[in-house]
């Protein structure tokens, strides 16, 4: 009862659908409100098909439909179709799309049950977390296009693009992989277990005769664990040696050799029991810290380029025809109609209408960007005007923007981030042979060979660095679960040690350290609902940023048309709307008293001569730009690098320390030599971006970082990607990562402790192997309570937990 | 017969090892979070629905 009541609450305030705030006038629908045409529509076809379930599994479950719907025209065309589909024959065809819409129960509901929407879907499935469907239909009845309409038709646009995510992940079954061989381990390693037992608990005369038979079936669980569940380790450490590195490999393959080696040679000669549980358990728990070090966002792309941002096919115009056309068979000379809001996919001559492009994504450059007839216009721009006609000068992969992806920075192998495992792990496994050697000397000095053999043996294996390769792992595995509850969303975990590192910090400015969704106004003083209408319909005709932005948050449909116009450049805009005279502007243009200093760009308002109040623009910046500024710049090196012109650099010269430090009108290729340079100076750079201009200053830097509103969008390559709702946090990662590498560092330091109690033993010769199977399992258990308890009371510290 | 109980216990534990390779073969670990979410519909949703059409002709 009490549900349903606040149901209706919501519902009037907000959409039905999607929950955003409903408009001064709302649309209605069966007693529903809806915010805009979008959803309304989608309500109808989903209460239409008995589909009104899906407002009952979670209120307002639906996404905005305030954007326009996409062309599909291009997945009528066979060669696309081909590229796209699972499986096709002449009955029936699978597919499998990926929606970044799905975000919850209902979604799931809805999209399953698609079949009630049109009877020749056979079946759909989702996979929540990769937010992929995967479609059987009849393509008889219903061709791909009409699916893919359908789809967004109900709010759930499936994302297609050049560079396509779905394949590559349908094609990775390392994870199955990894998951078998710990399945393989695990099943190893408990029988072992129970068959040591008995030696270890002491066996009576009688049950001597198991003895051998015991200590044959151990051997034979130990064969599949080398030679299946260990064998990347040998093979990885042998190719390490070849390249002359030694990695932690290199002690856990000699390892895991010796404990094989040794147990069949006393099973051999009935001289003793082995060390088959110790063995077994000890490639069981690295590959679980294996397992846990490859943490995989299915839903997040950290290697996108150029290719997932551009459409999959353009609009041919040939003889007066239009017919899609795979983009990457567009050619040098060929015609095409770029319509409002499409990204031009290359470098072409405009032929025909007039070009408005927003070229944001791409340059930095806030303010689109008007082109006449006969000029270039390079690809990515997206043209906010009508449909334009060009030619094509330069194929894709040669324009501008995406010769970029050509040069070196991105061939080159990025897996060059230094793990405090891999240092450590050279120094170990000098002095783990060098103690092994020592004690096998020594008793050979004694003249005691046997218990020179068992010593050296006993050596690498007691001190084989099971906790000690647990210890990072488990630590950075706990570090990027936080960060992830934190909308801080990281590539691997060796980033999290790089982020320690970091001593410099670089700044993209349009989307990164001003927010897309810019200006959040609020108005000082009275104003009514018709008034705003004709602030907004005045605002409308003027280019300046912040009458766009005012335009933007108000949100009117356009009403009256202005007579007598005028704008003085930078001052301010007037003009007779509804009959009334609207001044907006400075205070100088309006001729008022000016007002005290504000935090935030200030347009006065000026209705009919009298004076009704000013908008304030709150938000220029990011939420805790400034406080993470003073922050970061305490320590560490800022630079700003904007592909924009010079117009905020007097508001942003508080925030950085020098004014050579902020450097504008920069290109793509500019921003990534910068990037070198600093580096080159013996800087670790941190370079925070979001669009594609920013892709090669991110590639280049030691970490790069893209910053979204909505982690669906795109962005470009990345080793990290962060929430535009987490900027503020910043600092604390960067405590935290700072923090994590202290924790491996005492977690290293327990694991060596356990080594050294371990090595007492082992080289007096006296090493059994029930105190390799307590020891071994003991000082794991300890290294993975202790990092994980460490690592979160070390974020609840850092405000992140 | 301890021999042979041993190697029951064991051939069982295969069978075990050997079904989890199957199911992982078919891909039921691929997606483990969406099973969770879709045991919880209802079938009978559309049911609730034709009933209350029902009550609008009486």
């Amino acid at each position: 009862m009490a549900m349903s009541k606040t149901k209706t609450l919501t519902v009037e305030t907000h959409c039905y659908h999607c929950g955003e705030d409903l408009p001064f006038s709302p649309y209605i629908l069966a007693d529903k409100q809806f915010c805009c045409l979008g959803c309304q529509g989608v309500y109808q076809i989903l209460s239409s098909h008995n589909l009104d379930n899906y407002y009952a599994y979670n209120d307002v479950p639906g996404q905005t439909q305030k954007t326009q719907a996409p062309r599909l025209e291009y997945l009528d065309e066979p060669t696309i179709i081909a590229d796209l589909v699972d499986y096709q024959d002449n009955e029936t065809t699978v597919i499998t799309f990926y929606i970044p819409a799905i975000h919850c129960s209902s979604c799931i509901w809805l999209l399953e049950n698609l079949y009630k929407i049109n009877p020749a879907i056979i079946q759909s499935r989702i996979d929540f977390l990769k937010k992929q469907v995967v479609i059987t239909f009849k393509n008889k009845a219903l061709s791909l296009r009409e699916l893919a309409e359908i789809l967004s038709r109900i709010g759930y646009e499936p994302l297609i693009s050049l560079q396509d995510v779905v394949k590559k992940q349908q094609h990775d079954v390392s994870d199955r992989q990894l998951i078998r061989k710990i399945a393989v381990a695990g099943f190893c390693f408990g029988n072992t277990m129970l068959l040591s037992f008995p030696e270890y608990f002491g066996l009576s005369g009688l049950e001597q005769q198991f003895k051998d038979f015991f200590g044959w079936l151990n051997l034979a669980f130990c064969l599949p664990v080398v030679f299946y569940c260990g064998r990347d380790y040998f093979s990885s450490a042998w190719i390490n040696l070849k390249n002359g590195v030694l990695n932690l490999d290199f002690p856990l393959a000699l390892g895991i050799a010796v404990m094989f080696l040794r147990s069949a040679a006393e099973i051999f000669s009935r001289s003793g029991a082995g060390f088959a549980d110790t063995l077994c358990g000890l490639v069981f728990f690295l590959l679980v810290g294996r397992w846990m070090q490859k943490h995989t966002y299915h839903h997040l792309s950290f290697e996108r380029d150029y290719r997932s941002y551009f459409p999959v096919a353009v609009t041919l115009l040939k003889e007066n025809k239009e017919s899609p056309l795979p983009l990457n068979q567009l050619k040098q000379g060929d015609r095409i109609l770029i319509r409002s809001n499409e990204i031009i996919p290359a470098d072409a001559i405009l032929l025909n209408g007039t070009a408005r492009l927003d070229f944001s994504f791409v340059t930095g450059e806030s303010i689109p960007v008007e082109k006449v007839l006969g000029e270039v216009v390079y690809a990515g721009g997206r043209q906010l005007g009508g449909a334009i006609e060009l030619e094509v000068i330069k194929p894709v992969s040669q324009s501008y923007l995406t010769r970029l992806w050509n040069n070196e920075t991105f061939t080159a192998d990025k897996d060059r981030i230094k793990t405090f495992s891999g240092t450590a792990s050279k120094y170990f496994s000098v002095a783990l042979l060098s103690v092994a050697i020592g004690s096998g000397l020594f008793w050979l000095f004694k003249e005691d060979p046997s218990k020179a053999m068992a010593s050296f043996t006993a050596v690498l294996i007691i001190a084989c660095p099971c906790a000690l390769a647990l210890s990072s792992p488990f630590t950075l595995a706990a570090v990027l679960s936080i960060f992830d509850k934190n909308k801080f969303y990281l590539k691997n975990t060796a980033v999290i040690e790089e982020l320690a590192r970091i001593d410099t910090f670089v700044f993209d400015k349009t989307g990164t350290i001003t927010n897309p969704e810019a200006a959040n106004f609020s108005f000082s003083g009275k104003i009514t609902a018709i008034q705003k209408q004709w602030i907004s319909d005045l605002a409308r005709n003027s280019g300046h940023p912040l009458s766009r932005e005012l335009v933007k948050w108000i949100a009117l449909p356009k009403q009256f048309t202005a007579l007598d116009y005028q704008e003085k450049v930078g001052r301010g805009i007037s003009g007779l709307i509804d009959g009334q005279l609207i001044c907006l502007g400075s205070t100088a243009f309006l001729g008022i008293e000016p007002v005290p200093q504000l935090p935030g760009s200030t347009v006065h308002v000026m209705i009919a001569d009298q004076y009704l109040g000013y908008f304030l623009s709150s938000q220029q910046w990011r939420n805790g730009f400034k406080d993470l500024v003073l922050h970061l710049g305490r320590h560490a090196g800022l630079h700003l690098l904007s592909g924009d012109q010079e117009h905020d650099r007097k508001s942003l010269i508080p925030f950085f320390p020098s004014i050579q430090h902020m450097h504008f009108r920069q290109s793509p290729q500019n921003k990534l030599d910068y990037i070198k340079t600093l580096q080159n100076k013996g800087h670790k750079v941190l370079m925070f971006g979001d669009g594609l201009n920013d892709a090669g200053a991110l590639k280049q830097s030691d970490l790069g970082v893209a910053i979204t509103d909505n982690i669906n969008n795109f962005t470009p390559g990345c080793d990290a990607i962060l929430d535009g709702s987490s900027f503020s946090r910043i600092p604390n990662f960067i405590r935290q990562a700072k923090d994590a590498v202290r924790v491996i560092h005492m977690s290293f330091g327990i694991s060596l402790a356990y080594n050294a109690l371990g090595l007492f033993f082992a080289v007096q010769g006296t090493l059994s192997p029930l105190i390799a199977a307590v020891l071994m399992p003991a000082s794991t258990i300890t290294i993975i309570s202790f990092t994980s308890i460490a690592a979160r009371l070390y974020a609840r510290k850092n405000h992140l937990l | 017969m301890i021999y042979m109980l041993i190697g029951i216990s064991i051939l069982l534990a295969l069978i075990f090892l050997l079904a989890f390779f199957w199911a992982s073969k078919t891909g039921q670990n691929d997606d483990t979070y969406t099973p969770s979410v879709r045991m919880l519909f209802d079938e009978e949703a559309t049911g609730k629905i034709d009933q209350k059409s029902d009550e609008d002709h009486l």
